[in-house]
Parts: structure tokens; sequence; C-alpha cells
């Protein structure tokens, strides 16, 4: 892949029956020759080359990551309108939120990302299939960490009456009808959230076990990369919740 | 294109920088400074989100095509935020408009 070839380079394309060029950076996987131009077993027939279908393939995750970032918009957008309409009541409602799971699972994800990217670098420099399956392995298991610590707050808000509906504690506040839109919002956010941790781990699963089929070296790791990025994109998506819920009421009831 | 194969060392700094971010906006929150403490706090979660995006996610190495993607959607993720709140935030302004 890495051939430092222009696209342009490789035009025109490839002319069936003809062998014009094959794979220069092509090193790993043996090829399979099919009745025509020698190429990476990988290499699907409508790219030119596997530069090109790299390039389509991360495009198209990013794509679909804007679409998320969209998705989570909505609901960034509807904390913001809220908390501009009841700020005290959000600051009441997330001095309730633990810090110290709420920071430890910031942790954990952010070493989450770090391991999703030596998984990705693994593949990237051929390191043997145990080298790339055991960084995303470690990624699935920081993952199941972070859902882990969310089970034991969300238990947490069950047991203290805080989770909005008819078992909501309305007493226990001063400003219960806004605190109750900041949980409303908490659990929406987090909730979904977690799925998208829970659909990461499911697909590092399977990228583990193509992983494990020696199914990438440095001249193929697209799924790897691709799924990397859905990866980090989670762990984004945190890195903003967590100020925005568990940071905002921490010197409530001081100066307030 | 990704293909570019960033030093472990590279990686390690990151994470690093990302843990001391985490660390800073906590013991930030402990402070009152008013409104300043949700400009820290978003501001600190921003750069640790372009660390993640710019090497994390390679966007560093990327083509230009997807360095317009990826803006595209942080620009419209501002339009949605700048319309709704000067909406919200102007209500009552003018005599006759809803609070």
């Amino acid at each position: 892949m890495s051939d430092g070839h222009t696209p342009s380079e490789h035009y025109p394309g490839p002319v069936h029956g003809v062998p014009v060029h094959a794979e220069p950076g092509y090193a790993g996987l043996s090829g399979q020759v099919h009745g025509h131009v020698p190429h990476h077993p990988k290499l699907q027939h409508h790219f030119d080359d596997m530069d090109q279908q790299v390039e389509a393939s991360t495009l198209g995750m990013w794509v679909f990551l804007v679409t998320e970032i969209m998705f989570f918009g909505g609901l960034f957008m509807a904390y913001l309108v809220y908390r501009s309409a009841q700020p005290d009541a959000f600051q009441e409602a997330s001095a309730h939120l633990s810090i110290f799971w709420g920071g430890l699972n910031t942790a954990v994800l952010i070493f989450s990302s770090l391991t999703m990217a030596l998984a990705v670098r693994a593949a990237q420099t051929s390191l043997p299939p145990k080298v790339q399956v055991g960084w995303i392995v470690a990624t699935m298991f920081l993952g199941s960490v972070f859902l882990g610590v969310k089970v034991i707050e969300y238990s947490d808000k069950f047991r203290e009456s805080i989770v909005p509906g008819p078992y909501f504690n309305a007493a226990m506040w001063t400003h219960p009808t806004g605190v109750e839109m900041f949980y409303s919002l908490y659990f929406i956010m987090t909730g979904l959230h977690a799925l998208h941790m829970i659909i990461g781990i499911a697909l590092m699963a399977v990228i583990a076990w193509m992983a494990w089929r020696r199914q990438f070296d440095s001249s193929y790791y697209t799924p790897v990369e691709v799924s990397g990025l859905y990866w980090h994109f989670v762990d984004i998506v945190w890195i903003f919740l967590f100020p925005l819920l568990y940071l905002i009421g921490r010197h409530y009831g001081e100066g307030h | 294109m990704s293909a570019h194969v960033a030093p472990k060392s590279l990686y390690y700094t990151i994470f690093a920088a990302l843990m001391v971010g985490t660390v800073l906006t906590v013991v930030v929150a402990f402070f009152d400074l008013g409104f300043l403490n949700n400009v820290v706090m978003l501001g600190i979660a921003s750069v640790k989100a372009l660390l993640v995006i710019l090497f994390f996610m390679h966007v560093r190495w990327s083509t230009r095509l997807t360095w317009v993607v990826v803006a595209s959607g942080f620009f419209f993720l501002m339009i949605l935020f700048t319309f709704t709140m000067m909406d919200y935030l102007t209500r009552g302004w003018l005599v006759g408009t809803l609070r």
C-alpha cells in the first residue's frame, strides 16, 4: 500500500489481461491471480489500487461519523437549551453524580483509545496476530470495565430514587423539575453512549477474530483502522459528556 | 493516506496529554469561576477531542478530502447550536415575543 505512488501514476487503469503493474508495495498475503492482472487479494475490482480503496473506506467511515456527530449533537442541543433555562437545577443535579466513577471511566476510556491506536499500529506494522489480538482484546476489556462502572452508577441512581419517572423522589431537591430533566438527559445521553460502547465491543470481537485468522498486515488493515475510528469517536463523545454532566455542580451550594 | 506509521512514543505522549487534560478539568471544576468554568471546561474538552481526531484517528496524515468532511461535521454542529440558541436566548428581548 505505502508505495509512495500517487494515484495518477497508475492511470490509465489496469487493462484486463495485461499485467500493467503488480502492486509495487504489496508484500504480504500471497497473491491470487484469477485470470487477469495480478493484484492484492483484498483489492476489489471497482478500485484502481489499494490506496484508492483505503481512501474510500476511511472517507466512508468519516461520513458515517459525521452523521453520528449530528445524532449526538441533537442531544447536546437539548442539554444546552434546558441548562440555559434552568442553570441552578442542572448544577444541583450534577452535584449528585459521582465524580470518582465518572473520572475513572474517563481515564479508562482514554486508555482504551491508546490500546486501540496501538492495535491499529500493530496491524499497520505487520506485527504477529498474537500482538494485534492482544491490543484489541485489551481495548475490549477496558470497554467492558467502562460498562461495568456504568452499571454501578445506574444502580446507585435507581436505589436513590433519582431516575426520572413515577419513582422519582421530588422531595429531595430544591428544583425538582429541572433536576428530573437533567437526569432524563443523563440517562438518554449516557445510555446512547453505552449502546455505542456495546456495539464497539461487538465490532472488536469480529476484528479480533479476523486478526487471529491472519487477515491483517501492512498491506491490508482497513477493517482495524475503520473500526478504530468508530472506537475513538465514542471516546470523543464521552470527553464532552464527562464535564457537561459530572463537573458543572462541583461548587454548588457554596456560592449559590 | 493513513499508511503513515506514527511512532509509538507519539501515541504515549497524546495519551499523557489526554490524562493531564482530564485531571486539569476535574481540578478546575472545584473552583467557582462563574461563567469561565464553562469556557475552561469546554476548551479543555475541545483540545482533547482535537488530539484524538488528529493523532489517534490519523486525520493529521489524511487527505484534504477527509479534512473537509471531518470539519464539515463540526461546522454543521455549530450551525445547529448557534441558530437554536439565537432563538432561545433572545426570547423576550422584543416586545410581544414569548419568553
